[in-house]
């Protein structure tokens, strides 16, 4: 069985295969000098489709796939994401791309910037906006994350094609539950350490949520300051972060068989933005947020001033479960026990933004 | 009357030309931009014909990209009347990716 870890740079995209999860060869650059926020691997095919968003500082953002595992490419004629000419808006980069559960096989999500959620059904080659969220009268409003105002979390619900969250930086969350036409913001117990009123109906700085799909319900979301859970499917949130050394972070994901598992990454915020002691560890809970623990074995634990971005953590699909992370400074780390203990994976690449793994034969 | 006088030459970069099915220089009839010989107009003749080009050079709001320099002769449009630059057959237009990146 070959795992595939798709590793998006802000100089293009490369791809890692193994047969063990053990000895990995790298290829690429794909799409040389395009920065690569968005990628992913869409397992409900036979034959796994492979999706990238590429941004050339030159050309602009667009959408590529591939059908063969990254061999050759394709990119639909007059481009896949495009706002339409009465939105006023242009495409400025795909921040997501996120399949959507088994009950739609054709349905692609697209989170881009500006901030706007697209929708594809056919897999990705071709998108139209969301209008319910564009619509949406608290968009003349939303303010601009240190990354521009970008929606870069979509989260589909496993059984459900109505009910769908997004987040948005720094705007939060917002929920549908009737496939998209109307939207509700959806922050109840985030802490807005930017804003005067600490609990706005919206304007949190969300990083990233992430869920189970036998639990749908239950959700971790990594703000800008704090780690949180809902119970609720997202309409409330209570703090997880007692015991960690640090509540600021970018990424978060879920275990892919276990729920009540999930991985962050710390940094200390705010003045710092590096690992607590600058020691690189992934921090693991096993109790949906009860308990926190961290995992370095094989981590570099001396002068690691390594960031892991909001995309640029993740799990494949084996068990025991693979989690990947790559780095602002080039490194990919990986591990086959559940982050029990970790290899170097790739080094000097340009700076890591997006990982993916999933086994594709 | 077609031909060189009558005609835009468009220069496509080399990063482009698998948009052109290679051709490095594309020679547009001035009559087919309608009465509106401009730059713009060029460029809205250049998506019905090569959409994928076009929209490399301007977004979907046919904007000019950033990093995008679209010159007349020597002079970059930016610094004329941008995308309202009027065209003339004879005349030649560069598409040239600014400098930028790092």
């Amino acid at each position: 069985m070959t795992t595939l870890l798709m590793i998006g740079t802000r100089k293009g995209l490369f791809l890692a295969r193994s047969d063990d999860r053990d000895t990995w060869a790298v290829d690429g650059p794909h799409f040389a000098m395009n920065a690569v926020y968005a990628v992913a691997l869409d397992t409900r095919r036979p034959t796994p489709r492979l999706l990238v968003g590429a941004d050339s500082e030159h050309w602009g953002p667009s959408v590529f796939h591939s059908d063969d595992l990254g061999a050759t490419w394709e990119e639909t004629e007059g481009g896949a994401l495009r706002f339409p000419a009465e939105t006023g808006a242009a495409l400025a980069r795909a921040w997501q791309l996120q399949p959507a559960g088994p009950a739609e096989p054709g349905v692609v999500y697209a989170g881009v910037e500006p901030a706007a959620l697209f929708r594809s059904e056919d897999g990705g080659a071709t998108f139209s906006l969301v209008e319910g969220l564009w619509d949406h009268p608290h968009r003349p409003r939303w303010e601009p994350g240190g990354g521009g105002l970008c929606l870069h979390t979509v989260l589909p619900h496993p059984t459900d094609p109505d009910r769908l969250l997004v987040a948005i930086s720094s705007s939060g969350v917002y929920r549908t539950e009737d496939g998209g036409k109307s939207w509700q913001a959806s922050n109840g117990g985030i802490h807005a350490w930017h804003n005067p009123d600490p609990h706005p109906e919206f304007g949190q700085c969300v990083h990233k949520v992430a869920r189970h799909p036998d639990r749908p319900d239950e959700m971790f979301l990594q703000n800008h300051g704090g780690v949180y859970r809902s119970r609720d499917g997202g309409a409330s949130w209570g703090e997880i972060h007692a015991g960690l050394p640090a509540t600021f972070g970018f990424p978060l994901v879920t275990h892919p068989h276990t729920p009540g598992t999930a991985y962050i990454y710390p940094l200390v915020a705010d003045a710092h933005r590096m690992p607590p002691e600058d020691r690189c560890r992934v921090y693991r809970t096993t109790d949906a947020g009860d308990s926190w623990h961290p995992l370095a074995t094989g981590l570099p634990q001396e002068q690691a001033y390594i960031t892991v971005l909001r995309d640029a953590l993740c799990t494949d699909d084996a068990d025991p479960a693979g989690v990947y992370f790559g780095t602002r400074t080039g490194d990919v780390f990986a591990s086959a026990d559940e982050g029990e203990s970790w290899t170097s994976l790739a080094r000097y690449l340009p700076d890591v933004l997006t990982v993916r793994a999933a086994r594709v034969a | 009357m077609t031909g060189a006088d009558s005609a835009v030459a468009v220069r496509v970069p080399a990063g482009l030309r698998h948009h052109t099915g290679g051709a490095a220089v594309l020679e547009v009839e001035v009559a087919a931009l309608g009465g509106d010989a401009t730059v713009g107009a060029l460029l809205d003749h250049l998506a019905g014909v090569h959409p994928d080009l076009e929209r490399r050079v301007r977004d979907e709001q046919r904007r000019l990209r950033r990093h995008v320099n679209v010159f007349l002769g020597s002079e970059n449009v930016r610094d004329l009347r941008e995308q309202a630059t009027p065209v003339a057959g004879g005349d030649e237009v560069a598409i040239i990716p600014a400098v930028s990146g790092g």
